[in-house]
């Protein structure tokens, strides 16, 4: 499973000065599918999630430990390029966070940092993307208008959008629907199952049921270290270990 | 502020009054001060006063040589000190880690911004008219003026700075900007209107100001337009600050003239800051 895996990480362990939020978590995540990362609150879900694309480095005192190799190449040495890590590596957060600018600007801005000035290819890209973010016939006579005029799940698809534009091939996911109504909600699980046909997903989830309808397989997370990971019909059917199976029949959490 | 229900207390309507009357103590203080201004200088508002020149006669004497000097003053302050204010607050906020170095620089800067103006005034005189040998020029008195308000200018950037959301940041970094990316086209854009009302409410003080440039060695009489960057100068406080203390009450009406002008100067660049600060706001939210 290892060499046709999209992720694959060893004893990563997360410092935030003397905390350490994660301890030697080693999974792979195989290519093409949805990954959800599921565990109780305060679990390390989110901050492994942050350690795929580097978001950790951004915080003051936070040290990664390990290996992770996203397609082969190495994230954690020094010699990789963090801007072209995170263009590869996109990321979609709890709360959706469009910028106060216009739905174009937004979609644009990734591309724009690229240097990419043409714009006719940027329209293209735009579209393009919120195509596959489901918005395009929704939207497409407002992309001169504020994205925050959008509705809250618009402007979480917006940002997904915003994601697939620079085109990467993998999706991280911080619990990408906790904050939308049910409706919105069934609409960003529709799109994250017609994604993955083009990225590898890999969502954090606190809703197991969620993980349950869109994953292909699953890792259960406890107090920093990765408990079991395997197919998702697996964890939710016959899991190894005690904790897995008290958690995902709700016996804590 | 209703007391119909019935959880008022007695409390609540007393703190109700206090407040109140301290209040309208501040405002009846603002009414009377600018009243007494109005009632002894509107005679003054026209335009032989605005264009005039001073003269030891006082119904002959104008403000033109003061007004100009306030004029470039506030234009070079505002050159000098708000670019240098801003990066400042930038490095602060975006590149200085919490440390103690970080401590001992905030605590220094908030020390700075309550420094007296005097001893800015000091400062520039030792180090711009005697050391750069600026001598008592304009430049020498904008650069003054500028080192003063600048902390209070790095102040409100940072604050302004600190108002951008982490989550725009986050966004940012995550599409693959760099630190210069993200300041660039994220930092700064959203924080310019507070940078500006900041940098606004900084200069007004900056206009108001006299010890500093007097202890400069401002001149306090000035029958010329001043003509470029080293010429001597005075300004409105310290043209006000020269007839006030003059014995003939004619005089002191073309002090309340003066102070009358800059009231409304001060005025003009509020609402010119505001106007930008509204205009930018705008465009924000439409991209």
């Amino acid at each position: 499973m290892e060499e046709r895996s999209a992720i694959v990480t060893k004893g990563v362990s997360l410092w935030y000065n003397d905390f350490r939020a994660l301890d030697s978590v080693s999974i792979f995540i195989p290519a093409f599918s949805i990954m959800a990362i599921i565990g109780p609150s305060g679990c390390g879900k989110s901050s492994f999630l942050r350690c795929l694309n580097r978001m950790n480095d951004l915080i003051d005192g936070a040290k990664v430990t390990g290996s992770i190799k996203i397609f082969g190449e190495e994230v954690l040495s020094t010699s990789c390029d963090v801007v072209e890590l995170r263009r590869r590596v996109g990321m979609v957060f709890q709360k959706s966070n469009p910028f106060p600018k216009t739905v174009f600007e937004n979609v644009a801005f990734g591309l724009k940092l690229k240097g990419i000035r043409d714009r006719e290819f940027l329209l293209y890209k735009v579209e393009k993307s919120l195509r596959m973010a489901g918005l395009w016939d929704e939207i497409k006579d407002r992309l001169n208008h504020s994205a925050l005029d959008l509705s809250g799940g618009q402007q979480q698809r917006l940002c997904i959008a915003r994601a697939l534009a620079v085109d990467p091939s993998v999706l991280l996911m911080d619990e990408p629907a906790s904050a939308l109504d049910p409706k919105s909600t069934a609409k960003i699980e529709e799109l994250i199952l017609e994604l993955k046909k083009t990225v590898t997903i890999i969502i954090v989830t606190h809703n197991l049921q969620q993980a349950k309808r869109i994953s292909d397989h699953c890792a259960f997370f406890l107090d920093g270290r990765c408990e079991e990971f395997g197919p998702t019909a697996k964890i939710f059917g016959q899991p190894d270990k005690q904790s897995t199976s008290d958690y995902v029949f709700g016996k804590f959490g | 502020m209703r007391f119909g229900n019935k959880t008022a207390t007695r409390r609540e309507l007393i703190f109700y009054a206090l407040c109140l009357i301290v209040t309208s103590f501040a405002l009846t203080a603002l009414l009377i001060t600018v009243g007494a201004i109005v009632a002894s200088g509107a005679l003054k508002l026209n335009l032989d006063f605005l264009l005039g020149f001073p003269s030891r006669k006082a119904e002959q004497a104008g403000i033109l040589p003061a007004l100009l000097g306030s004029a470039y003053i506030i234009f070079l302050v505002a050159v000098v000190s708000v670019p240098i204010g801003v990066l400042s607050a930038l490095f602060f906020e975006e590149y200085l880690r919490n440390g103690p170095i970080k401590k001992m620089l905030d605590i220094n800067l908030k020390t700075l911004a309550g420094v007296p103006s005097i001893v800015y005034g000091l400062i520039g005189l030792q180090i711009f008219v005697r050391t750069f040998d600026l001598g008592r020029s304009i430049l020498a008195g904008a650069l003054t003026i500028s080192l003063l308000i600048l902390p209070v200018v790095v102040i409100a950037s940072r604050e302004a700075i600190r108002q951008v959301p982490g989550s725009f940041r986050e966004a940012s970094y995550a599409l693959g900007a760099t630190k210069f990316d993200t300041i660039w086209r994220i930092v700064i854009p959203f924080s310019l209107p507070g940078i500006i009302t900041g940098s606004i409410l900084a200069l007004s003080r900056a206009i108001g100001e006299a010890a500093p440039l007097i202890c400069l060695g401002a001149l306090t009489y000035v029958a010329f337009i001043p003509d470029g960057l080293f010429s001597p100068f005075t300004t409105l406080p310290i043209q006000a600050f020269n007839w006030i203390s003059r014995p003939q009450p004619e005089f002191h009406q073309n002090a309340a003239g003066a102070i009358l002008i800059l009231i409304i100067l001060l005025l003009i660049v509020n609402s010119l800051g505001i106007l930008i600060r509204l205009k930018l706001q705008k465009r924000l939210n439409l991209g």
